[in-house]
């Protein structure tokens, strides 16, 4: 009996120990973002931590910031969706379409009205969620890989986006529409979208069975489907979500331009992704967290922010940003890694 | 026996980890030309201490005597140079690569232009296959052998880099009682040739037959050695888990009652054909055979996580439906996979999250949320009523023990309440401890009127718990067997090896 004890305290210690190191691996990357903060405050204290920039860093992270929130659903399941920065383009344009003002000139539909606002919302999350949903199902009956499926699904959004409009722009938005990238008194709206859809996407995944069997796909996709987990529909669903998501983004998008381009979005995928991983969620599966996602987003919207302020070559800011995505998947391999 | 001289000293090894100290000071002595047994509960210090050995984590502090003289290895090139080959639990071969490409890794032999020479490697691959006895085609593709034939390999490996002392981590788990046997007698020859052996492995009765002494380890401790025919199974035991396990196989009378499952004619394709069996309640049906038979299989098809052609399922009587592992769930089954690992575990997720996955649907709340607390009380409960060794229920589940793994799975199972509870090799690569904890909790499941079918390899394990056994030979039902005292491993193995064809009911 003894004996068992004294385990049962040795295990206390490594409790301890462990704990106050996984808080630092935890929450390291939030060191980081107050690091940046804290050195451009010192830095460009006139220019930074005035409201107005900082808004502006907020309203542009929260485009690709919000794609970030559905594409940690979909890392943690183990998947990967490139195709997002086409859908939201696919899903803007027709948005655009339907949300034309009265007084646009060559307007997409001559005869169409004004609509109220909550059509093209609507048909912006519904196109999304489709696509997604497309997207989700392919990997889960055919079995291909998420990055082919996507990948497929990149190159025909935004074919539909360039087939629907003719290649052309549609501007001329409604009051009500872009609204959405206005503001609220001091708030901009972009903001409030963005910190809806965070706190709807944490519920999403902390606290609903959904979420749970999205970390147990990641985790294990055959220990999932012995569980009785539905796999399937549940991987089709990670995607809708994730293009219903990109949907979202796409009104904030229109809403903040006031004209959706067929080529709108191009590459925002790929920073929606970095977000996420920068936010610490693994590509191997079963683990990452909505706050990461965040936190990675405003890691990038503050560094394009910073780098800009301090007049640094554009071209040099992409070099950096690559890197701080590679050194953030080196470190995350090796935290994960030493575990085993 | 102290003049002896040994071909390997460990003294004093200690090795920590950040916040665990996983050696205590350990001691291993190895003669030269001797099959030593190292043995303990799974978390004893075996692996670690091999680990050490062979560099991978170097010890903390201690000597390390190899050979006559004193090392220090750093990572596992320097292991083989010193003449000190592993051969892994779980091996990880070049499967699309042929045999000899896998065996000359990294050292292929070059001809004069620096190029890799295929037609040397081929000779030479050859020569040290001959001498294991292995007739295996060095030009076969990796993936066309059996796991016997892999690890033979490896064996042949560590004889190419002419080592002194090669270890076996459990190198039977996955073989067959013949592969086994070749096993034992290519191991016969490797001590004669003067080679010394580390024998890891869980199985009494391998390491009585192999063994030439025994070393065990307890929670890290050295607890003592000793020459294995002076060594009783009883004091064996006794050393591993620091008391007495009195009945290895607790049976707990318990009266049976009607049939719940019935299955009839099932059939899949070409794996399996024509199996009928039933179960009442309260019963524990034992399915034997050997590796290969079916008998997972069926398992799984009755679960609905693999194809059937023909045949029907009737629970209490009534045909059902089951097309997935939803519908197996729905109708009170639950199934312990085969391997906690590949399709059990979800490694990274927390104790709590790899309990309540089958049942979670409970737990939702007319908003769809999650009732949080009820979960919470429920992995509780679980963790004492199963004696779960765990620091906490968000302790990730790779840090667990196998036996406290199974009991996690065993717990996500028990909460979705089921009556029929598929158990596939429910203690494979557990320590005996626990071993007998898991055998203790799958009787009582059975006293509570619950129908248990369990596959297992181990025939004492089958013969201990069972109530009746039913045999299966090449996805053939051979037999179906009343567990009476006469029954004997003979007898249950004449129908595994398809000896007898005929079934009795």
């Amino acid at each position: 009996m003894s004996k068992i004890q004294n385990k049962e305290q040795g295990g206390g210690g490594i409790t301890v120990s462990s704990h106050s190191k996984a808080l630092l691996k935890k929450y390291g990357i939030v060191g980081v973002l107050i690091l940046m903060v804290v050195v451009m405050v010192i830095v460009k204290p006139n220019s930074f931590p005035t409201p107005n920039n900082i808004f502006n860093i907020l309203i542009q992270s929260s485009i690709f910031g919000i794609m970030a929130l559905g594409m940690t659903l979909v890392i943690v399941s183990k998947g990967i969706d490139i195709s997002v920065g086409s859908v939201l383009a696919f899903a803007g344009v027709v948005a655009a379409s339907l949300g034309q003002a009265a007084t646009a000139s060559g307007k997409f539909y001559p005869s169409l009205g004004e609509m109220p606002v909550i059509v093209p919302i609507l048909a912006a999350l519904l196109i999304g969620a489709f696509l997604g949903a497309i997207n989700g199902s392919l990997i889960a009956y055919t079995g291909i890989p998420a990055f082919i499926a996507t990948l497929g699904m990149l190159t025909i959004g935004r074919g539909l986006a360039l087939l629907y409009t003719s290649g052309k722009p549609i501007s001329t938005l409604t009051p009500d529409f872009t609204f959405f990238g206005g503001k609220i008194g001091v708030v901009p709206v972009p903001v409030i979208v963005y910190f809806i859809c965070i706190v709807i996407t944490w519920i999403l995944l902390n606290n609903t069975s959904f979420g749970k069997s999205v970390y147990a796909i990641g985790a294990n996709i055959k220990a999932a489907e012995v569980s009785g987990i539905n796999v399937k529909r549940n991987l089709t669903m990670i995607y809708a979500y994730c293009g219903m998501l990109a949907g979202v983004a796409a009104i904030v998008f229109a809403g903040r331009t006031g004209s959706v381009h067929p080529g709108a979005a191009t590459g925002y995928e790929l920073t929606a992704i970095a977000a996420t991983t920068i936010g610490g969620t693994s590509h191997a599966g079963g683990i990452g967290t909505i706050w990461g996602a965040v936190v990675g987003a405003l890691i990038l919207g503050v560094l394009r922010n910073s780098l800009t302020l301090l007049s640094v070559n554009p071209y040099w800011q992409q070099i950096i940003e690559g890197l701080i995505i590679v050194v953030a998947v080196v470190i995350d391999m090796r935290k994960n890694a030493k575990k085993k | 026996m102290s003049e002896q001289k040994y071909l390997l000293e460990m003294k004093n090894i200690v090795k920590t980890f950040p916040g665990v100290q996983a050696l205590r000071g350990v001691d291993l002595r190895v003669a030269p030309g001797e099959i030593h047994a190292l043995m303990g509960e799974n978390g004893a210090g075996k692996s670690t201490l091999m680990k050490c050995l062979i560099g991978i984590h170097p010890p903390t502090s201690g000597e390390i005597f190899f050979d006559g003289n004193k090392i220090e290895i750093a990572n596992t090139q320097q292991a083989i140079q010193a003449g000190i080959a592993m051969i892994h639990q779980e091996l990880n071969p070049v499967e699309s690569r042929p045999v000899m490409e896998n065996l000359w890794l990294g050292r292929e032999p070059k001809n004069k232009f620096g190029l890799v020479d295929h037609k040397k490697m081929y000779e030479m691959s050859k020569e040290v296959l001959a001498q294991i006895d292995l007739n295996v085609d060095p030009r076969t593709e990796m993936r066309e052998l059996s796991v016997a034939k892999i690890q033979m390999i490896e064996i042949a490996k560590a004889i190419s880099y002419d080592a002194k002392l090669i270890i076996m981590d459990e190198p039977t788990s996955a073989l067959t009682n013949k592969e086994v046997d070749q096993l034992f007698i290519i191991m016969r020859k490797l001590k004669a040739a003067g080679k010394s052996l580390i024998y890891i492995s869980h199985k009494l009765d391998e390491v009585y037959e192999i063994t030439d002494r025994i070393t065990v380890f307890r929670d890290g401790q050295y607890i003592g050695d000793e020459d294995t025919d002076k060594l009783t199974v009883d004091k064996l035991i006794h050393m591993m888990v620091g008391r007495n396990v009195d009945e290895m196989f607790p049976k707990v009378p318990c009266c049976i009652g009607d049939v719940r499952l019935e299955v009839k004619n099932l059939t899949a394709g070409n794996t399996f054909k024509d199996v009928s069996f039933s179960v009442r309640k309260g019963e524990i049906l034992g399915i034997a055979g050997l590796v290969g038979a079916g008998r997972t299989e069926v398992i799984e098809a009755i679960f609905g996580i693999r194809h059937i052609t023909s045949g029907e399922i009737l629970i209490e009587g009534q045909k059902v439906t089951i097309n997935n592992s939803r519908d197996a769930i729905k109708n009170g089954m639950a199934l312990l996979t085969e391997d906690r690992r590949t399709d059990g575990i979800f490694p990274m997720l927390s104790i709590l999250d790899n309990m309540t996955t089958s049942n979670i649907g409970k737990y939702r709340n007319k908003a769809g949320l999650l009732k949080g607390k009820e979960m919470v009380a429920d992995g509780k409960k679980f963790v004492e009523a199963l004696a779960i060794k765990t620091p906490g229920l968000y302790q990730q589940m790779q840090n667990l023990s196998g036996g406290n793994m199974q009991k996690v799975l065993v717990a996500r199972w028990l909460l979705t309440e089921p009556d029929i509870l598929f158990l596939d090799e429910p203690t494979r690569g557990i320590d005996v401890g626990a071993k007998s904890e898991i055998h203790k909790i799958i009787t009582n499941l059975a006293g509570q009127g619950k129908s248990i079918i369990m596959v297992s390899s181990e025939l004492p394990e089958v013969m201990g718990m069972s109530d009746r056994i039913m045999v299966m030979h090449e996805g053939k039902l051979t037999g179906i067997l009343e567990n009476t005292k006469d029954l004997t491993q003979t007898e249950i193995m004449k129908y595994a090896t398809g000896t007898v064809k005929e079934k009795t009911a």
